[in-house]
């Protein structure tokens, strides 16, 4: 066995595709393990703990590459195709001219290079207030889907983005459709009367895929990150956000998804909104608050549509063993959702995202009764890609979940859309047939989504699993299950 | 909202390559940006000044104000007239330094100028006496002067008058003395004091009655008119020399000075490609010192060197100094010298690329491309990378060949933090022993320390 650091200097590629690289590195004849990243902290103490040396004095803009092959010449065949693939450099098609012209590298150079309206930022968060500033700077409304960005550059961002009439969307902001266009995990959605604004990803994503099963369109929805409407930043973000869509005549209705917000924010936003010329339903989500599916209800109502429950795939309820139900889930809203439901009906449950009086995992996540995780929680992605894109940290805790004989019944969530995972169903398939533990799945996505609504949903029923199209529903058939097992 | 369908969007994309994949798979543009990490250690000064509200509306300010100074050639005088410079006082380029960590050239040229005063004999006695602490020294940029290479000036030597109305400030610059060996270069050789001493003597009075007969000559207009002939304005000012020339020429001939010296004076000016680069100087100043002090800004308004020590200032910093270790030019040498001859970078020439010309405006001046050690495809790409570090363009300097765009105006000190990208400076290169003269000439970054030190000054000065 043969191991081997490189360090090289002056090299940057973004951490989803150098996992990519890793990926590709690792699948080579006689090449028992490898990893191609940026030599953060976190990546310099993560290829240590694969065994590797560690390299001395590098920076995060090292790039460094560790690989353990069976013999020398594994190595030079992993060196041959590492080479290839770091020199195929970002493709894309971008506006370049391909002759000698100098690739932009700010926000700035690049809005320079052709008139542009908006700037989408997944920069690592610890520098992408930067990015973002330079973006608003350069006149673009901004799109900030990197999280890690603290609470004190959010307001000064908002504050900059007010002073130039700029909506700044994020950060940690998902999804957003604009004008017909998806941005970040966003669904392909037909365009109609609905505009919606998000407190950020996958609430959003959910009532958007729920309004296209009963064939409502959505023409905008405008992601203003999660702590928009705390008493820190002043849904500054959202009231721009309201006034761009009440001055666009093709929404008729808009629709205000968030979390409860502070007091004093609550009444800013409801006076705000009672201000506009178009109607507008505010779906606060918490305790005693409508789900999104009845939110989305209520959206149908307003917009002059009939309702049709949300579907359901899956064959009879199967039977289950007596124990927890265990929320695994890569949508934070959706996971808050579900806690809410099951918090109402099976009393408090255990998280590392708890929520109000719930109670907090430790710093192991191992479950403590019915337990729910959010595996798109800023503190699980340091420094690796969200879940949606790589789903492998939730396959291996699903797989504990299904072995474990304390566990009960699996809840989780699936998102599709255009930049999200290619399959996600078929993995978690495979896991579900090979367990008896019942599986329940909300499947988030829309009839035009890449994946393939309809394919996931049947890959995922013939499995085994039961699935919904709407997260509270799912959320209910699981609890159902829980409790059938105890009686 | 963004109206229309979304092939009417483009979407500038940062980060992730497949959110771009995605955009351009729905049919919209993207421009991608090339993302690098800020310079490590940067990240919490760099947020800090970006984060500023003042940023923007001062480097708009400062742009503005750099690109509508006026520099008009008013007078040739003495620096004790000039500037006020007393005899045993010497500016010097570059940011402030001591006798013992002066370089070679610059040792060299302050024994030439003591010599040339009458303040020693001889060399040897010279260097005695600077050794001993018996004069004093300051930074040309402090008396608003700027000086090429080792940019001495003592108090009779002759000094350019420049003045930029819109301000009222005026910047000064010793007359060019040729290549070889000059004192700017580092040599002191009697033939370097004889030709000081004609400078004084016939030089300096021709021009000053020259300058004063035509009237203030508009040095903007003529740099203007040079980067559209080839000159880049650092290493090249060929066109520019012969402009200035043919203001001066009426009036030195009707002088009624004598025909030889007349003769003397145009042959020794139109011989010298390099003559307009000390008006050049001068005209960059007033357009720098004219965005300095604005609260807030990010822009920089001057890069020199001493030959030990690389220094920059910057608007929103005023007259501070931010210095680092200045770097040796790589570039091709003359004769049998190479890399081991050459000081490190040396001169306040850098005054050009700081207004947006000198490296800046290379695509300007294919001719020089290879004596700077590159190609006709490099210089246009050294340009185009240059408007990615500046905050805008200078309208009244047009380029042709890059469509008649202006040329890239205002380093943006958070701009090269966060590309890593440097300054590219076009410079000649003096020998690092003290009297040899030119060595060579070629390319030269700033030190990245510099831009380091200024940001965190500039992120202590945000108010929270």
């Amino acid at each position: 066995m043969t191991r081997q650091v490189e360090v090289r200097s002056g090299m940057y590629r973004d951490s989803v595709g150098l996992m990519q690289v890793s990926r590709d590195l690792r699948a080579l004849d006689g090449v028992s393990s490898a990893l191609v990243a940026m030599a953060t902290e976190l990546n310099v103490d993560l290829l240590v703990s694969m065994g590797f040396e560690q390299p001395d004095g590098v920076t995060p803009s090292d790039l460094i590459v560790g690989i353990e092959a069976a013999d020398e010449d594994a190595i030079a065949r992993a060196h041959t195709a590492l080479d290839s693939a770091l020199a195929a450099g970002p493709s894309g098609a971008g506006l370049s001219d391909g002759s000698r012209e100098v690739p932009p590298p700010t926000i700035l150079a690049a809005a320079r290079r052709a008139p542009a309206q908006l700037a989408l930022i997944s920069t690592p968060g610890r520098v992408a207030a930067i990015d973002a500033a330079d973006a608003l700077a350069a006149g673009l409304d901004t799109m900030i889907f990197s999280d890690n960005v603290s609470v004190e550059h959010e307001v000064a961002l908002k504050e900059i983005a007010a002073d130039t009439g700029l909506l700044l969307m994020g950060p940690d902001c998902g999804t957003a459709v604009v004008a017909g266009v998806g941005l970040g995990f966003a669904n392909v959605v037909r365009p109609g009367p609905v505009g919606i604004v998000a407190a950020s990803g996958t609430g959003a994503q959910h009532l958007m895929a729920l309004l296209d099963g009963v064939g409502i369109g959505v023409t905008h929805c405008l992601g203003v990150g999660g702590r928009d409407m705390s008493s820190a930043v002043r849904a500054r973000s959202t009231l721009t956000a309201l006034d761009r869509l009440d001055a666009d005549d093709t929404v008729s209705t808009i629709v205000v998804v968030s979390k409860p917000p502070a007091a004093e924010v609550a009444e800013l936003v409801t006076a705000h909104a009672e201000r506009l010329t178009t109607r507008t339903v505010l779906g606060y989500l918490g305790a005693g608050q409508p789900d999104l599916t009845a939110t989305a209800e209520r959206v149908a109502a307003a917009v002059g549509l009939s309702w049709v429950a949300p579907r359901r795939w899956g064959g009879p309820v199967p039977t289950s063993r007596q124990g927890f139900l265990r929320g695994l889930f890569v949508g934070g809203t959706l996971c808050d959702e579900a806690m809410l439901i099951a918090t109402s009906e099976l009393g408090v449950v255990a998280s590392n995202i708890p929520l109000d009086g719930g109670r907090r995992l430790d710093a192991s996540l191992t479950a403590t009764g019915h337990t729910f995780l959010d595996f798109g929680d800023d503190a699980m992605t340091v420094g690796r890609p969200h879940p949606m894109i790589d789903p492998s940290l939730r396959l291996e805790r699903l797989e504990q979940e299904l072995a474990d004989p304390t566990c009960a019944v699996v809840l989780l969530d699936i998102v599709l859309g255009v930049a999200a995972h290619r399959d996600p169903a078929s993995d978690i398939a495979a896991l579900v047939r090979q367990y008896d533990t019942p599986v329940v799945v909300a499947l988030i996505g829309t009839r035009d989504d890449p994946q393939g609504l309809e394919a996931q949903a049947t890959a995922l029923a013939e499995a085994g699993a039961l699935v919904h199209a709407s997260n509270a529903a799912a959320t209910r058939e699981a609890i159902a299950l829980v409790r059938r097992s105890r009686a | 909202m963004t109206p229309g369908p979304a092939a009417d969007l483009t979407v500038v994309t940062a980060g992730a390559q497949m959110f771009a994949d995605a955009l351009n798979s729905q049919g919209v543009a993207t421009v991608d940006v090339a993302w690098t990490p800020p310079v490590a250690g940067t990240e919490d000064a760099l947020t800090a000044v970006m984060l500023d509200r003042r940023r923007v509306g001062a480097n708009a300010k400062a742009l503005t104000a750099m690109t509508s100074a006026g520099a008009a050639l008013v007078d040739v005088r003495p620096a004790h007239a000039a500037l006020d410079l007393e005899p045993g006082h010497f500016l010097h380029a570059g940011p402030p330094l001591t006798w013992d960590r002066m370089p070679g050239p610059l040792r060299g040229a302050l024994i030439g100028a003591v010599v040339y005063e009458g303040l020693a004999d001889t060399a040897e006695q010279a260097e005695a006496r600077l050794d001993a602490g018996k004069f004093t020294f300051e930074p040309a940029h402090h008396r608003g002067a700027v000086g090429p290479m080792a940019g001495v000036v003592s108090s009779s030597m002759w000094m350019f008058e420049l003045h930029d109305e819109t301000t009222d400030h005026t910047a000064c610059c010793s007359l060019n003395e040729g290549l070889g060996k000059v004192l700017r270069y580092g040599a002191y050789s009697p033939e370097v004091i004889t030709r000081l001493r004609w400078m004084g003597d016939v030089l300096g009075p021709a021009l000053q009655t020259a300058t004063r007969v035509t009237g203030p000559i508009d040095i903007v207009a003529i740099i203007a008119q040079m980067i559209q002939m080839g000159d880049e304005g650092h290493n090249r000012n060929r066109a520019g020399t012969l402009m200035l020339l043919k203001e001066w020429l009426p009036a030195l001939i009707q002088s009624g000075l004598p025909t030889g010296d007349i003769a003397d004076v145009v042959a020794f000016v139109s011989g010298n490609d390099h003559f307009f680069l000390n008006l050049v100087m001068p005209a960059c100043k007033l357009m720098t010192v004219a965005a300095s002090g604005i609260p807030g800004s990010t822009v920089v308004t001057t890069m020199a060197r001493n030959g030990t020590d690389f220094g920059i200032q910057v608007s929103g910093l005023a007259d501070e100094w931010f210095t680092g270790p200045a770097q040796v030019a790589d570039g091709l040498y003359l004769g049998n010298y190479g890399p081991a001859d050459a000081n490190p970078d040396i001169g306040d020439s850098a005054i050009t690329e700081t207004a947006g010309i000198g490296g800046f405006a290379m695509a300007t001046a294919p001719a020089i491309v290879r004596f700077v050690g590159g190609s006709v495809s490099d210089a246009l790409a050294t340009t185009r990378r240059m408007y990615d570090l500046c905050v805008g363009e200078n309208p009244r300097w047009a380029l042709p060949i890059m469509d008649f765009r202006g040329t890239p105006t205002g380093i943006d000190v958070t701009s090269v933090l966060r590309t890593g990208q440097l300054p590219q400076i076009n410079t000649g290169m003096a020998g690092r022993v003290a009297g040899v003269g030119q060595v060579g000439a070629g390319l030269v970054s700033p030190p990245m320390r510099c831009f380091e030190r200024a940001a965190e000054a500039l992120a202590r000065r945000v108010s929270p």
